[in-house]
């Protein structure tokens, strides 16, 4: 069974212990929080252990390449305490079972992987992807199982994860553009700290977007609208690619609004803290998330993750921002019409 | 028996009747699973006064009659049992009147869910009913003869609790009028102040008599929906948490489901709510009522708000909702049939289990669906089944199944919804001998010939 690499004397050489320090849910002062984390690593009861919502962050705030996110995750395992109720857990472990019935375009070296995510088959559409396109994979076959860390269970991803790279590397894959971070997030980052390989290489589909708008350049008409761009937990997992999000908005002429809730002080959409936590978190962190958005002026929300557009789109869009998918914004920048409805 | 076709092609005219075999054929089934019988002709009515002469015609020749609405009871409960006239009530659609600011409508026997439903969002857009999730075809008339449910049964109980008067054609071939309209011409209440006499005539399944005229309360519309789905893998906290949630007296309607399939509902029973709201605030203050009530199923990891996909979303928020049909055709050959007994909430976690033993032992595919019915006074709970039509060995196996389930209502203080004539059976012999013969006294006097719908309600 994979394990993960964990440093611990990374930890407690460690002069900030961002990684708890930063945490927007958990009020920790240094100290507390480098009790906190010996504890977790000693394998000792913590209360974070009980109250760590699961955005992510910590993944991020560590600069030093350690995964205390990880940790966390695999010693709720090993105590058994649930993020989540039962039945979601149960829920969303059903959801990703490999059933035979996966989709592939035609596949080629290089291919698109729309992990579970059926929005994707949509997005796709057009000038943008054209040169990969109809190279595709969807389905729970290739869907990289990394959501679990939500609900406090790795085996279920040591166990799926290398069955889904290997399906890829049957199918003669040297390229795979990840159309989720999640996605992305678990090929070029969570296999490796838990030693799993991967035959091919990850590419963040942020990346793929900016070099596809530089060769359609002279189609680019500047959109001239004021932006929030609502980034997700699973982002926290490949923070080397978040640079992407201010590049393309400049590339294609949109004012990406500086507000409180970006980059590393970004608010999770909320989805998962309703499942797991109830009502109150989720309301909390929604409504300061819409507010800080109007405060600043956007007029649309810009979504990265499809789950967090379906969380968020009503919400925003009754408070007057449009909500749309970056890949649509891109889309308009060349003069194409979004293929998500943008109310 | 031919002078009999053109006695009731005097009556309605030659096009409205009809005894050839390729239309008998249709009239002789429901999309069920109970055994075809053919009727000797059809007639297709347009008013009430043709109905009166078809009843005084049967009564003098002794003839079967069968009032039909859509045939979509399932349980056969228009099939012509003993031949005779079925009379099918389709051509009865009118719309009379809508009484907004009483909020009732009057609508004539043979009107259908679908009509009833374009009416109301074309002319009275702040008016709704309480629409069954039946095809759209189904009749108001059949739906509360058969004390029918639908989107506004956790608020205000069976479809039946909404009537606000009947017209009736008697077995005698009079017209009689239930309630309100019978001293007055508003149609606003089936009894109160008066002895409720509609009792004579609902869940009788036309066996004292036809209606052909249905007073139904509306209800305020509001201008938004939306729906929450909270799941728990516990079936024996279900009774807990709908208590709880019929507490707040938030919901509009309250359904659980619970199947094996697709994945996303495996191993969890869901208990589907929904909400209503003029504006934003009304819908969110619902919202969070109804998450807070049940705050504690959350902490303790019993239970929680699943994110609803929106292709998810859209269907449940459809009225009617049309993933029944898509459940009908899971085995291919488009069969379904279930046994919908009403029951205590409390009798959840029992049924549950069962239908999963049933489906185990007879190897079917099966759905459980429950529906609140007021604040939880009862629900009834759908033992599900799908089939293929043309695999009749599936098909016995479905039939026992059912018959298991009749045998175990009874045993755990259910009544049965809609029942077969096996079931009416069964009630019968367990009923308290009193009312069985309160019920023997109403069908002699009200139908001394036995022509109404016979086969069913035989109490005499």
């Amino acid at each position: 069974m994979y394990t993960l690499k964990f440093d611990e004397n990374l930890c407690k050489t460690c002069p900030t212990c961002a990684c708890l320090v930063k945490c927007q849910y958990l009020n920790l002062g240094i100290d507390e929080a480098k009790q906190e984390m010996m504890k977790i690593i000693e394998g000792e009861d913590s209360f974070v252990l009980q109250d760590c919502v699961t955005c992510y962050g910590c993944e991020e705030y560590c600069k030093r390449g350690n995964h205390p996110f990880y940790l966390i995750t695999e010693r709720r395992e090993e105590k058994g305490i649930l993020t989540s109720p039962r039945a979601i857990t149960k829920q969303w472990i059903n959801i990703g079972e490999p059933r035979g019935k996966y989709k592939l375009g035609e596949v080629k070296e290089r291919v698109l992987s729309f992990g579970f995510m059926p929005e994707f088959l949509q997005l796709v559409e057009g000038r943008l992807f054209e040169d990969v396109m109809p190279s595709f994979v969807f389905g729970q076959e290739f869907f990289c199982n990394v959501v679990y860390i939500h609900f406090a269970n790795t085996s279920i991803i040591k166990k799926r994860l290398p069955m889904v790279i290997d399906n890829f590397r049957k199918l003669g894959a040297q390229e795979v553009v990840c159309m989720h971070d999640e996605c992305y997030g678990s090929f070029a980052h969570l296999a490796p700290a838990y030693g799993i390989e991967v035959p091919f290489r990850p590419i963040h589909y942020f990346e793929y977007l900016y070099s596809r708008l530089k060769a359609l350049s002279d189609e680019i008409r500047p959109l001239n609208i004021k932006v929030a761009y609502q980034r997700p937990c699973s982002s926290r997992l490949c923070p080397d690619k978040h640079h992407f999000v201010k590049d393309i908005m400049e590339f294609i002429g949109v004012d990406l609004v500086d507000r409180t809730y970006q980059d590393e002080n970004a608010l999770c959409c909320g989805g998962i803290f309703g499942m797991a936590f109830g009502y109150e978190l989720k309301d909390d962190v929604q409504k300061r998330n819409i507010d800080d958005m109007v405060e600043h002026g956007a007029e649309y929300c810009v979504f990265n993750c499809p789950a967090c557009q379906n969380t968020l789109a009503e919400k925003v869009a009754r408070r007057g921002i449009k909500p749309i998918h970056i890949i649509d914004l891109c889309r308009m920048a060349i003069g194409e019409n979004p293929v998500m409805e943008v109310s | 028996m031919k002078d009999i076709a053109l006695l009731l092609a005097e009556i309605v005219g030659e096009r409205y009747v009809s005894d050839r075999p390729e239309e008998i054929y249709f009239y002789a089934r429901d999309p069920g699973l109970m055994p075809p019988h053919k009727p000797n002709y059809v007639v297709i009515p347009k008013t009430t006064q043709q109905i009166q002469k078809i009843v005084r015609l049967a009564n003098q020749q002794r003839i079967p009659v069968v009032p039909m609405g859509a045939g979509m009871s399932l349980t056969g409960l228009v099939i012509p049992l003993k031949g005779g006239i079925v009379i099918d009530m389709k051509r009865m659609n009118k719309i009379i009147e809508v009484n907004e600011k009483a909020r009732y409508v009057i609508v004539e026997g043979g009107t259908s869910q679908g009509a009833l439903k374009a009416y109301l969002e074309k002319n009275y857009p702040r008016l709704r009913h309480s629409i069954p999730d039946a095809p759209a075809a189904a009749t108001i008339a059949a739906n509360i003869m058969i004390h029918g449910q639908g989107r506004l049964t956790q608020q205000y109980g069976f479809n039946s609790d909404m009537v606000a008067g009947l017209e009736v054609v008697l077995p005698s071939g009079q017209i009689c009028k239930i309630g309100s309209c019978s001293l007055v011409p508003g149609w606003f209440s089936k009894g109160a102040p008066l002895p409720d006499l509609s009792g004579l005539f609902l869940g009788w399944f036309g066996a004292t008599g036809i209606i052909t005229k249905v007073a139904l309360k509306l209800y305020p519309k509001k201008k938004m929906r939306d729906v929450e789905i909270f799941i728990t893998d516990r079936e024996d906290l279900v009774p807990d948490i709908v208590y709880e949630l019929t507490h707040t007296e938030m919901a509009e309607d309250i359904n659980i489901f619970a199947q094996p399939l697709p994945m996303i509902f495996k191993d969890n029973h869901h208990i589907t709510i929904f909400i209503t709201g003029d504006t934003d605030d009304e819908l969110e203050f619902k919202r969070k009522m109804i998450w807070g009530a049940l705050d504690g199923f959350i902490k303790s990891k019993d239970g929680g708000f699943m994110s609803i996909p929106p292709a998810l979303k859209s269907t449940l928020l459809e009225m009617p909702q049309r993933s029944v049909s898509r459940f009908a055709d899971v085995k291919k050959g488009g069969g379904f049939e279930y046994s919908g007994p009403i029951l205590l909430v409390e009798r959840y976690p029992d049924c549950s289990r069962k239908l999963v033993e049933l489906a185990s032992k007879y190897d079917l595919a099966y759905s459980a669906m429950a529906r609140i019915i007021g604040r939880g006074h009862c629900m009834m709970f759908g033992f599900s089944f799908t089939f293929n039509r043309a695999d009749p060995d599936m098909m016995a196996r479905v039939r026992e199944a059912l018959q298991e389930v009749s045998e175990y209502v009874l045993e755990i203080g259910g009544v049965f919804w809609k029942p077969t004539i096996d079931e009416q059976r069964l009630a019968i012999e367990r009923m308290d001998p009193t009312t069985l013969n309160l019920m023997k006294m109403i069908k002699r006097n009200l139908d001394p010939n036995g022509i109404m719908n016979p086969g069913n309600w035989e109490v005499t």
